[in-house]
């Protein structure tokens, strides 16, 4: 038996998985209209492939991967899209994105899937399935797995799996390692098979005997490793598992590929083994519907499922209930519109009543006790974040390791100032991020002007070379005096151009006040008249030249 | 009293020494303050400072010939960040506090009436608009500073500007509200 | 509301603060029971003193006075100045001190969680300064006085400054330090020194059973995790290292290690003072750093120095080092210098 490492800090907050952990998993029913985000993924978001009006089939990949870091999402049911705009998702900043909405014919009616032979097909092809069936890691950072499970040039000894499931209230994980072992194993396996690693460990938090023994159970005869890790939060972050598990860190800023490592969710593994296996993309996941509910319990639902039904699956919420958190209550958002559809990260969903809950005592200033130091698992000085992060010092903030903060929200958990010190860090972070982003486009936009000028001045200079030849060729033949005709030409056609356009802005302005029955088609016709007609006369190699002030270059005239 | 001046004169020649060594040592090359100045600046060449673009303005407030209150689209935050720079009071821009960076916008051609001159596509300082003469044009909104130099540009005013909305994409988390005056 | 949407049931900063209260409550009953009612004249003097401060400064401030008032964070400051300064003073020598130490040493600094200075050490040492012959003449043990005080007779000393029938120094002496000190300077002998009455089995008689109420309420601190193990053992050890090896050299002019430990406010002190969370450092080597140079400055200011005791001096002198002990003892970062590289 391996032996376990330990991290610093953690916590133990009241567990409160036995209300949702003693009922099998159950299969949601089919609603009537789904909502499947473009964004479900770290990376790009998918590019939607549909348009309005589209009958797609269930299973049918409505957005595609788009750039490197990408996952596609695809139909959870058949039916006819009737969307593809900006409607509510499960995000902190409540803001809507790009939605696929799908009215279900209540058919069901698969496209044609197949299995892929893992061990047949090339390694390329297996991620590019992976890719393509939208899978994700699951654990919550929705980061691509078919680019996770490409760790280039770097060798990979350990592949950890990660079952820990250390949020309270959160059982989807515990629950599917129980009943679906032996198919997360299959995906374990596909896994390996793309990463070769040494070794395979599955860390299950010691608080979940039964998930522990099934694990053991299907993976007799492979190798794979089942470690009962200590019962302590965030004991399922990915750096503190690795750590738990190997002893090593993952360095800052790196991956767990930097030392070896590849960490990747249980339940990661089992869509792994369902889209190579089965040919079946990621269209729904477990998800734990918990606290002031009837029933808790974990309910298998369609990606795109409104949560407000989600909810509904166990008995709805009981009387009291203040709000819905998404996530556990360490990591977890509040949500804020029930019509939110259910995504790839969301895990659980747990209705808040104040008794569950109590509101959160007002902050009083920082009195230094260093009780977030001793618990934070990165050994961070949560008060001297706090400090920099609220005088928006971020120099200071990043020079004590902002970044490594992975906001378990550990400390703000023990502040006995009541201080929401995780909240602070991530409004440092995301105003860095957002400065550089700034600087960034500041120096793109200040080179693109330096270039623009360098190309300006060349171009003067060739255009004054070219028109001294031309004036030694006009001398030699005594040319004709006065405004070339063909410039002149040319000018009234511009001013034509310009009157037509203007009189066109001014109908339309006044079909827009005036009438409503004026289609779009009209206006959509506009520029082609405008484009088409358009007696300029051809200017040669001064084609891109643009006009200024309505004259022309007399070097441009042929 | 010949120790004493004899160790004061030696103790010049040592600091002396050192003082001459670190000019030498940490010699300085070029003006470093045009590129502190530059980084400063929002780079968004819209020459609303009355110079061509945010290089020269640089070299002007750092040769101390303009004053580093006029860029607009900074506001008083880079203003601020100038007058630091370079050891000055802080003046407002267009002399009232309070002129905050202006909202992010993009310029948007209406693509009806573009009757496609070009005469944006050479007014973007940062080649930001791509067309060709005689067909219609387009603002990459990356690349677009917001400048507005294209506005007027425009012979058919078909250049709009537009604000930049806050989407998923660019949102930023909340300075954490905790009033604690009104705890009680 | 962002996450976590938990938090520890029942943890607060007033809580903290009472329950560094209560662990000082055994050493106030040992108080009572050897050197008489007084000190707790001198507690209420200083209780009320604070609060009054405390909700003055708050209202000047345009804080919610209710609630700061009760933090119990002004309560503390208070106990612990009336606990280090002599009790059968004049009732104003602990008041100007109190308000001293939260008009000055806390709110001026910018109040809860700002200050650099431990404001009872500030107000200890602004009244050592200036009123030094108030500061040198404790009571005398019960069992060694001619006179009980009483409750009544108590109020008198506070009040009208003397006590009719008896002079004031008939119940008041100095400490074991200073009289130790005393007599050590006179050419005296640790042996000869040692035998006079003031002094009990390890330290001074009553002070030694208050000092050891002390180290009970501090492991009790300890035990509810309140504070942690560094700052008082780098404390305790650096005391007892230093005493043992002037000890050692001669041990006829310097007292031992555990007399040290148990006199004067070394225990108060590595338990309740120097592991105040405002003025001490936050991270485990900075606060044995600090708690090392507190003990050592400690010795050396009440040996050889020329106040009867070093504790308020040296925490003062520690409490201005900490901004660079905590900058320079931060520790190792997850992921950081781990060999590895991104």
């Amino acid at each position: 038996m391996k032996t376990l490492h330990k991290f610093h800090g953690g916590v133990h907050p009241p567990e409160h998985k036995a209300e949702s952990n003693g009922l099998p998993i159950a299969a949601a029913p089919l609603p009537r209209r789904l909502v499947v985000p473009l964004r479900q993924h770290i990376g790009a978001p998918a590019r939607a492939v549909v348009k309005v009006g589209d009958r797609v089939l269930k299973g049918q990949m409505i957005g595609a991967a788009d750039g490197f870091i990408s996952a596609a999402v695809h139909a959870p049911t058949s039916g006819i899209v009737s969307a593809v705009d900006l409607h509510a998702v499960p995000h902190p900043s409540a803001l809507p994105d790009l939605c696929i909405t799908i009215e279900a014919d209540g058919e069901e009616r698969w496209i044609e899937h197949q299995p892929l032979d893992y061990l047949a097909a090339g390694r390329d092809a297996v991620r590019a399935r992976l890719r393509d069936f939208g899978v994700v890691g699951l654990g919550g950072a929705v980061f691509p797995t078919s680019v996770k499970l490409d760790p280039c040039a770097l060798k990979i000894g350990t592949l950890v799996l990660n079952g820990a499931e250390c949020e309270p209230w959160i059982t989807s994980d515990d629950r599917l390692m129980r009943e679906r072992a032996a198919e997360i194993v299959e995906g374990i396996k596909i896994m390996t098979h793309l990463v070769q690693p040494e070794q395979v460990l599955i860390g299950i938090e010691n608080n979940k005997p039964e998930a522990v023994a099934a694990m053991r159970t299907a993976c007799r005869d492979t190798g794979f490793q089942v470690m009962a890790v200590p019962t302590q939060y965030p004991g399922g972050g990915e750096k503190q598992l690795i750590q738990v598990l190997t002893g090593k860190e993952v360095p800052s800023g790196g991956r767990p590929a930097n030392i070896g490592v590849l960490c990747a969710n249980t339940g990661t593994a089992y869509t792994v083994h369902r889209a190579v296996n089965h040919g079946e993309p990621v269209i729904s996941r477990v998800v734990t519907v918990t606290g002031n509910v009837e029933k808790p319990q974990n309910f298998e639902v369609l990606i795109g499922t409104p949560i407000g039904e989600v909810v509904q699956l166990a008995g709805g919420a009981k009387t009291g209930t203040s709000h819905y958190i998404l996530g556990g209550p360490m990591m977890g958002f509040d949500l804020n519109n029930l019509a939110t559809p259910l995504a790839k990260a969301v895990n659980c969903v747990i209705a808040a009543s104040p008794a569950l809950f109590p509101p959160k005592p007002a902050a009083v200033p920082c009195i230094r006790c260093g009780q977030c130091a001793q618990v934070c698992p990165c050994s961070l000085q949560p008060m001297e974040l706090f400090w920099f992060s609220q005088s928006r010092n971020f120099d200071k903030a990043r020079g004590y390791n902002l970044f490594d903060c992975i906001e378990c929200g550990c400390c703000s958990y023990v502040c006995p100032s009541h201080i929401p010190l995780v909240s602070y860090y991530r409004f440092a972070k995301s105003e860095i991020a957002a400065q550089e982003r700034e600087k960034r486009a500041a120096e793109q936009a200040k080179a693109r002007f330096e270039f623009k000028q360098l190309r300006e001045e060349r171009e003067k200079a060739e255009k004054a070379a070219r028109f001294a030849e031309k004036a030694a060729a006009a001398k030699a033949t005594a040319g004709a005096e006065g405004e070339d005709p063909a410039a002149a030409a040319k000018k009234a056609a511009i001013q034509a151009a310009v009157e037509r356009a203007k009189a066109k802005k001014a109908e339309a302005a006044a079909q827009a006040a005036g009438q409503c029955d004026v289609t779009p088609m009209a206006a959509v016709e506009t520029p082609a008249e405008s484009l088409s007609p358009c007696p300029l006369p051809p200017t040669g190699e001064g084609d891109l030249e643009p006009l200024r002030d309505g004259s022309l270059n007399p070097t441009e005239s042929p | 009293m010949l120790s004493a001046i004899l160790v004061m004169i030696l103790l010049g020649v040592v600091l002396g020494a050192i003082l001459g060594y670190a000019s030498i040592k940490f010699k300085v090359k070029g003006n470093p303050l045009v590129e502190k100045v530059g980084a400063v600046l929002p780079q968004t060449q819209c020459g609303q400072c009355g110079y061509a673009g945010c290089g020269p303005y640089a070299e002007a407030v750092a040769k101390g010939e303009a004053a580093p209150n006029l860029c607009v689209p900074g506001g008083d935050a880079v203003a601020k960040n100038l007058a630091d720079l370079l050891g000055v009071e802080f003046q407002p821009v267009g002399g009232s506090e309070g002129a905050g960076p202006k909202p992010k916008q993009v310029a948007f051609i209406d693509e009806n009436n573009c009757i496609g001159c070009t005469a944006c596509i050479k007014a973007c300082p940062v080649d930001a608009i791509v067309g060709a003469s005689k067909l219609m044009h387009t603002v990459l909104p990356d690349r677009c500073t917001g400048c507005e130099l294209c506005v007027p540009a425009c012979p058919v005013d078909c250049i709009s500007m537009v604000p930049l909305e806050e989407s998923i994409a660019n949102w930023k988390w909340r300075y954490p509200v905790i009033e604690i005056k009104k705890a009680a | 509301m962002s996450s976590p949407h938990v938090l520890t049931p029942g943890s607060s900063v007033s809580r903290i603060m009472l329950t560094v209260l209560a662990a000082l409550l055994p050493a106030i009953a040992a108080y009572v029971y050897f050197f008489g009612p007084a000190i707790l004249i001198s507690l209420t003097l200083a209780s009320i003193t604070a609060l009054a401060a405390e909700a003055a400064v708050l209202r000047l401030r345009d804080f919610p006075v209710k609630y700061f008032l009760f933090d119990g964070s002004a309560l503390l400051t208070a106990w612990l100045l009336a606990l280090s300064i002599p009790p059968l003073a004049p009732w104003w020598l602990i008041v100007v001190g109190t308000a001293f130490a939260i008009v000055v040493a806390k709110h001026l600094y910018g109040g809860l969680g700002n200050n650099l200075f431990n404001p009872a050490m500030a107000g200890f040492a602004v009244l050592m300064i200036s009123f030094p012959s108030f500061m040198t003449h404790w009571p005398t043990p019960l069992t060694l006085a001619q006179h009980t005080v009483g409750l009544g007779d108590a109020l008198q000393v506070y009040f009208s400054g003397g006590l009719p029938g008896a002079r004031l120094d008939a119940v008041t002496m100095a400490t074991p330090l200073d009289t130790l000190k005393t007599q050590l300077s006179l050419q005296h002998t640790m042996d000869e020194v040692k035998r006079m009455p003031i002094f009990g089995t390890f330290g001074g008689k009553g002070t030694e059973t208050v000092a050891t109420m002390y180290l009970l309420g501090g492991l009790f601190l300890l035990r509810k995790r309140i504070i942690t193990w560094h700052t008082p053992v780098s404390f305790l050890v650096a005391l007892i290292a230093i005493s043992a090896f002037f000890n050692s050299v001669d041990a006829s002019r310097y007292a031992t290690p555990l007399f040290h430990l148990f006199t004067g406010g070394a225990l108060l002190g590595a338990f309740f003072i120097a592991t105040d969370y405002v003025t001490a450092p936050v991270t485990p080597r900075g606060k044995l750093i600090f708690g090392a140079g507190v003990g050592v400055l400690e010795y050396l200011i009440r040996v050889f120095g020329g106040y009867p005791d070093g504790i308020a001096f040296s925490v003062l002198i520690m409490n201005a080092a900490v901004p660079l002990i905590d900058a320079y003892t931060q520790p190792r970062v997850y992921g950081h210098n781990t060999g590895a590289t991104p």
